[in-house]
């Protein structure tokens, strides 16, 4: 399927057309509510806070956080979705036609949490000669980092193009200063959804991801980090070793290749000839 | 726009995020509404202590509001049932729908229609400090 972010930048691609598509399609309703709500499981609020939605489109997910109880500042480059944002007349949803790309307007410190839904990924959109998709996050994610409070949280959906913009997009909000791990909903299959979800240290909020998802069923955490520091302790395995001849008699078998049985002496040193 | 949104914006502009003069900004030509939303009071509380009660009053005496009180309900007024409602009404309650927001440093001017601020700026101007009268044109040719 082609990728609306191949097409033409944000601003036009929502134009009047496209955004009433995307507001009267049941698809996208039903999509963008179950992650908008998954958001909110994440950012497991406690007490009534404000909350920025970054690329909130036409207010499909500001609704769903609004209508929680939290009072929310919707942030998008499209003026014809925010015309069909403004038409849902919420009160407790505030509006800003602003790129994110060129950071977010806020004071420090000011925000409890934000989410943003299938937004962040249109920011690998370099549109112009002086901006460079790398500028763009960096500018978004340090804005964002600067405009939560300490122990803030910010739950991103979003759908990278390959692995090299997962990774420049996690790599991006690394480097702001976030805590950041990205969590997965049915990987592997058609609907598996991202969500890069942020934390920023301090106000007794235990440090990362990891923290956030314990005690929530049906999640199993790989921590590149645990794995990585138990090979390096491991001895490295080299060519010719015994480790190395197991694994690729192991290799063999599993081609069907005649492979010897293993014994006491398979993999052993010779006793040095005379 | 609500005051209390008001209250947490910048100028987006790179160059004015040091300056002091660049916060809060200046309403002009402001047309105020008021729409009713729920009281809720837990929300005053957790939002209270990060609202910056200078910025709410230079804003506020702008726009008309002369009863503001000179420091920031603390402690025991915070559990006055007025105070709290007053505070409700002035910073939930009071949209700002037509009108301009304007930079105290580098005088941008943020346009405001049907209560939707327009803080996109033209790409120079993410970068550095650049010419008022660019920028002027790029806000006159704001339609939404």
């Amino acid at each position: 399927m082609s990728r609306p972010e191949d097409i033409l930048p944000p601003d036009l691609y929502y134009g009047d057309r496209e955004a009433g598509r995307y507001n009267t399609s049941s698809r996208v309703k039903k999509v963008q509510a179950e992650m908008s709500h998954r958001a909110l499981e994440l950012l497991d609020l406690r007490t009534p806070s404000l909350i920025l939605d970054a690329g909130c489109g036409s207010g499909l997910s500001s609704q769903i956080v609004s209508q929680a109880g939290h009072q929310v500042i919707g942030l998008d480059v499209s003026a014809s979705m925010l015309q069909l944002s403004l038409e849902k007349d919420d009160e407790a949803v505030d509006l800003f036609l602003s790129d994110l790309g060129q950071g977010v307007p806020l004071r420090a410190g000011s925000l409890d949490a934000a989410i943003s839904i299938s937004a962040i990924q249109w920011l690998c959109n370099a549109e112009s000669s002086d901006v460079s998709a790398e500028g763009r996050l960096r500018r978004f994610f340090e804005g964002l980092y600067a405009s939560l409070r300490r122990g803030g949280r910010a739950v991103c959906q979003f759908y990278p193009k390959n692995d090299a913009q997962r990774s420049m997009i996690s790599g991006a909000a690394m480097k702001a200063g976030f805590g950041a791990g990205i969590l997965e909903d049915d990987p592997g299959t058609k609907n598996s959804k991202l969500y890069l979800v942020l934390t920023v240290g301090g106000g007794g909020l235990q440090g990362d991801i990891t923290g956030i998802v314990n005690g929530m069923s049906d999640v199993d955490v790989l921590d590149a980090r645990r794995s990585a520091t138990e090979k390096g302790r491991a001895l490295p395995s080299r060519k010719g070793d015994k480790a190395w001849i197991m694994r690729k008699k192991e290799q063999m078998t599993r081609k069907g290749k005649v492979v010897k049985a293993n014994s006491k002496y398979t993999g052993r040193k010779r006793r040095p000839a005379f | 726009m609500k005051l209390l949104t008001a209250n947490f914006l910048t100028c987006a502009v790179k160059g004015c995020r040091a300056a002091a003069s660049s916060y809060p900004l200046h309403f002009k030509d402001a047309e105020l509404e008021l729409q009713e939303v729920d009281f809720q009071p837990e929300f005053i509380h957790n939002i209270i202590p990060r609202i910056d009660w200078e910025g709410l009053r230079v804003m506020a005496n702008e726009l008309g509001f002369p009863k503001i009180p000179d420091s920031k309900p603390e402690g025991d007024a915070l559990n006055d049932e007025q105070t709290m409602r007053d505070l409700h009404r002035l910073l939930l309650e009071t949209h700002v729908v037509e009108g301009r927001l304007c930079c105290g440093n580098c005088g941008h001017e943020y346009m405001i229609k049907e209560g939707i601020a327009n803080f996109l700026l033209p790409s120079h101007l993410g970068k550095t400090k650049n010419s008022i009268v660019e920028i002027q044109v790029y806000a006159d040719g704001f339609a939404l």
